[in-house]
């Protein structure tokens, strides 16, 4: 057992989770108030004990999915069976009473074998009426079996399989007949509004915990192909502060948008605290002397000015080409939502064309909103729609640059990928002249700067410095510092 | 009872709680529907003698845990509330001053007669405990009798402030300059709770068990509203509990809480609402939802005409 926990925290210090040495510890005496034949109760010591933090909780699940499905898997096969077969008999008897009363045919396939595709399809619908997880979990395993079509051996994840599986299950046809089934059922043969929404929602829970099965099933048995360490590799994901902006699957995007929100609230909080504590001002001469006459005239205590740091006026000019788009749009969230510390946010979007946007900013709570618009309104657009940062850069300047003062803060998102038009690095190097800095923003990795049409350092030479901003934890750290 | 160890780590106590289950169970009892984590969380806390830290959004019951274990357990609740600017003098203890001061000028009227006490005596007489003002996390150190102390919303304080919480944390016990070493007659269980406003700091941490509370799946919200709105029906819980989290899988400002969910539904009650339709339900909306641009969001997806 020992061995098995100091494997999994070292797993989770390669997801990238600082698991410090107490907590090692700490989870082994754990460990050892908690029977070990509850799955469950481990996993929450577990948790307790290693993840301090509720981002990281679906990278602590993978790993404890994959390491200790081992020993539910192995051992309790057997076991598993019968339960299955236990809960067919319930959900037969359900069925039966249920206006489908065919609940003979499938009765004896607990194992998988001798079922039609249609008999199987029969059974998940089921399942899914009436909630039944042992009969799901049975399901899963079938499903499995007889379409995953593993291969014993390769190197994979199981993402394919998950994929395969559930297309032969044609989950969305499920769907619509489930709900087809919640309108006959209802008084009066439809559903109002509401209870349709409700249905819904009840019923895509239902086929979301159908497919986790289905992924634990999978994952069981690669498990038992490959073992616990082996596999735990090819799932290890990033954990949502590190993923790649540029590279993100959709699933990730939308885990980035979840964490956005929280992640930009904790900046702002913190550069307001900074503001209001530490650093004091210069010392109030008047009032010192005022002060001093109360101890006769000794300055015993030095008063000091309010500090009025200086907020700074941030042009933020971003391409929304392509795969850098959502690069763009995850700092223009992010900078928006902190626009109390900056006397005044104006954002610029470019592809060839430029469009000032900061107008969707205005009275909009939710940056998110704001950001949505901005791909459909802006007029970004001059010949072909292909990045073009030297016309763009010109055109700023022409329309815009006399506004940028010493008080500006300039961002330029990009990866300076130019389509080998004409770079026009004259433009900034004029911006740098008049502004208090200018930032470029990279969301490539540095090792990729300058090959190809990349000329970021054509245009890094007039910046006063150039950051690889790949991932929300980078972008965090360059915002914070920028307020 | 607080027998140290050779690491000088604090040994836990005679068990609180015979098992999962008991806690599982003893919680219902006093009113507050655990999940198995919470539970599960609950024990260890109890059988490693460490501090739990509760986060997870507002209104998911994070205080009311601690106060629901501190009446299973029948121990007293000692409370600290959290705020920026709280410091020693707030959270540990104070010296009297005036009753230091007092007692000086007592000594020397006393002198006329007989001979004042000395310096030392002095010294050694007003840095005493008559003289030392307890605060909450003091309070929880000395208490003879079992005691919950909930450090309440932690994340309000300064990062540097989270260090007073330190040594308390981890050793139970507080050193005082003047008086030495204040070490925990008895065990308390400690609660801190954070709404994730900021990061707390690691060692911060590591030094306590991590509980996140979320949003109650649909069984255990429908229960806890079964249990906390007296009166309610079967139906009309069930309703609540599935309107609730279609609420919360739409993108609100701040999705609708436990507590908010059971005003809801108290005033469903009290409206003598047999099954919400979607009339009903826009009428009592803003019970749930604090934002305008929410509520017009949660009209439009869910209760008026949309695609079927």
């Amino acid at each position: 057992m020992l061995d098995l926990l100091s494997g999994f925290v070292t797993e989770l210090r390669r997801s990238g989770l600082p698991v410090s040495l107490t907590e090692h510890l700490d989870a082994a005496e754990a460990v050892r108030h908690i029977p070990l034949e509850d799955r469950d109760g481990l996993k929450y010591a577990l948790a307790a004990t290693l993840v301090k933090s509720s981002s990281h909780w679906t990278a602590f699940e993978t790993a404890f999915e994959v390491f200790f499905a081992v020993r539910s898997g192995a051992g309790a096969a057997a076991e598993e069976g019968e339960e299955g077969d236990q809960g067919e008999d319930e959900s037969a008897q359900a069925g039966r009473e249920g206006p489908r009363g065919e609940g003979r045919g499938w009765k004896g396939g607990g194992a998988g074998e001798g079922m039609t595709p249609e008999e199987l399809a029969e059974l998940l619908f089921k399942s899914l009426v009436s909630a039944d997880t042992a009969m799901m979990n049975a399901v899963a395993r079938n499903a499995v079996e007889r379409y995953a079509g593993m291969e014993p051996g390769r190197p994979v994840g199981g993402t394919y399989y998950l994929y395969r599986t559930l297309r032969n299950l044609d989950l969305d046809a499920v769907m619509e007949r489930l709900m087809a089934q919640a309108r006959e059922g209802a008084s009066g043969g439809s559903l109002t509004d509401l209870e349709e929404r409700l249905a819904a929602d009840e019923y895509k829970a239902r086929i979301e915990k159908f497919r986790r099965a289905v992924e634990t099933e999978i994952r069981r048995r690669l498990v038992e192909d490959r073992g616990a360490e082996a596999l735990a590799r090819s799932v290890r994901k990033p954990l949502p502060e590190d993923i790649d902006v540029m590279h993100a699957t959709r699933d990730e995007l939308a885990t980035l948008h979840r964490v956005l929100h929280p992640l930009s609230r904790k900046l702002a909080v913190r550069l307001a605290r900074k503001r209001r504590h530490g650093r004091k001002g210069p010392l109030d001469f008047r009032a010192t002397v005022r002060r001093s006459l109360s101890t006769g005239g000794v300055p015993v205590e030095p008063r000091f000015r309010h500090p009025r740091p200086a907020k700074p006026e941030i042009f933020v000019i971003a391409d929304i080409s392509g795969s850098v788009a959502s690069f763009a749009r995850f700092t223009l969230h992010l900078v928006y939502a902190i626009s109390s510390q900056f006397s005044k946010v104006r954002s610029f979007v470019f592809v060839d064309g430029i469009d000032e946007v900061t107008r969707f900013f205005e009275g909009v709570v939710d940056p998110a909103e704001a950001v949505a618009r901005i791909n459909t309104e802006a007029d970004v657009i001059w010949v072909d729609g292909h990045s073009d940062y030297g016309h763009a850069l010109t055109e700023f300047h022409r329309r815009w640059g006399d506004q940028v003062t010493s008080r500006s803060s300039i961002m330029v998102l990009g990866d300076a990928r130019n389509n080998y038009h004409a770079s026009q690095s004259w433009v900034l190097e004029d911006l740098q002249a008049r502004a208090r800095h200018v930032f470029w923003l990279n969301p490539e990795p540095r090792d990729y700067w300058g090959s190809g049409d990349s000329i970021v350092g054509e245009y890094g030479i007039h910046c006063d410095d150039v950051v690889e901003c790949r991932t929300l934890r980078q972008l965090e750290h360059f915002v914070g510092n920028l307020a | 009872m607080s027998a140290m160890t050779g690491l000088g780590l604090p040994e836990a106590g005679p068990p609180r709680f015979e098992g999962l289950d008991a806690v599982r169970t003893g919680l219902a009892g006093v009113g507050y529907l655990a999940d198995e984590s919470i539970s599960g969380v609950v024990y260890l806390a109890d059988r490693l003698a460490k501090p739990v830290l509760v986060e997870g959004p507002a209104g998911t019951g994070k205080t009311q845990l601690a106060k629901s274990v501190a009446e299973l357990t029948g121990a007293r609740l000692i409370r600290l509330q959290c705020y920026e600017g709280l410091d020693e003098s707030k959270a540990l203890y104070e010296w009297n001053y005036r009753k230091q001061l007092l007692r000086i000028q007592a000594g020397e009227h006393g002198k006329g007669e007989t001979e004042g006490p000395s310096w030392q005596e002095l010294e050694e007489d007003i840095f005493s405990e008559d003289f030392l003002l307890t605060r909450p996390l003091l309070e929880a150190i000395r208490a003879t009798e079992p005691v919950v102390l909930l450090v309440d919303e932690v994340d309000r304080v300064e990062l540097e402030t989270e260090a007073l919480l330190l040594e308390i944390l981890s050793e139970y016990q507080v050193s005082i300059p003047e008086l030495g070493t204040v070490r925990a007659t008895q065990l308390p269980m400690v609660f801190l709770t954070s709404n994730n406003t900021r990061e707390l700091s690691e060692a911060l941490k590591r030094r306590c068990l991590y509980l996140h509370i979320d949003y109650p799946d649909l069984e255990r919200e429908r229960e806890i509203v079964k249990a906390k709105v007296p009166g309610i029906g079967e139906e009309l819980a069930d309703q609540v509990a599935r309107i609730v989290r279609s609420l919360r899988t739409l993108e609100l400002r701040k999705a609708p809480s436990v507590s908010e969910t059971l005003d809801w539904a108290r005033t469903l009650v009290l409206l003598g609402v047999q099954t919400i339709d979607a009339a009903g339900a826009k009428d009592t909306l803003h019970i749930l939802l604090k934002y305008q641009a929410d509520i017009e969001r949660a009209t439009k997806e869910l209760l008026s005409a949309s695609s079927a």
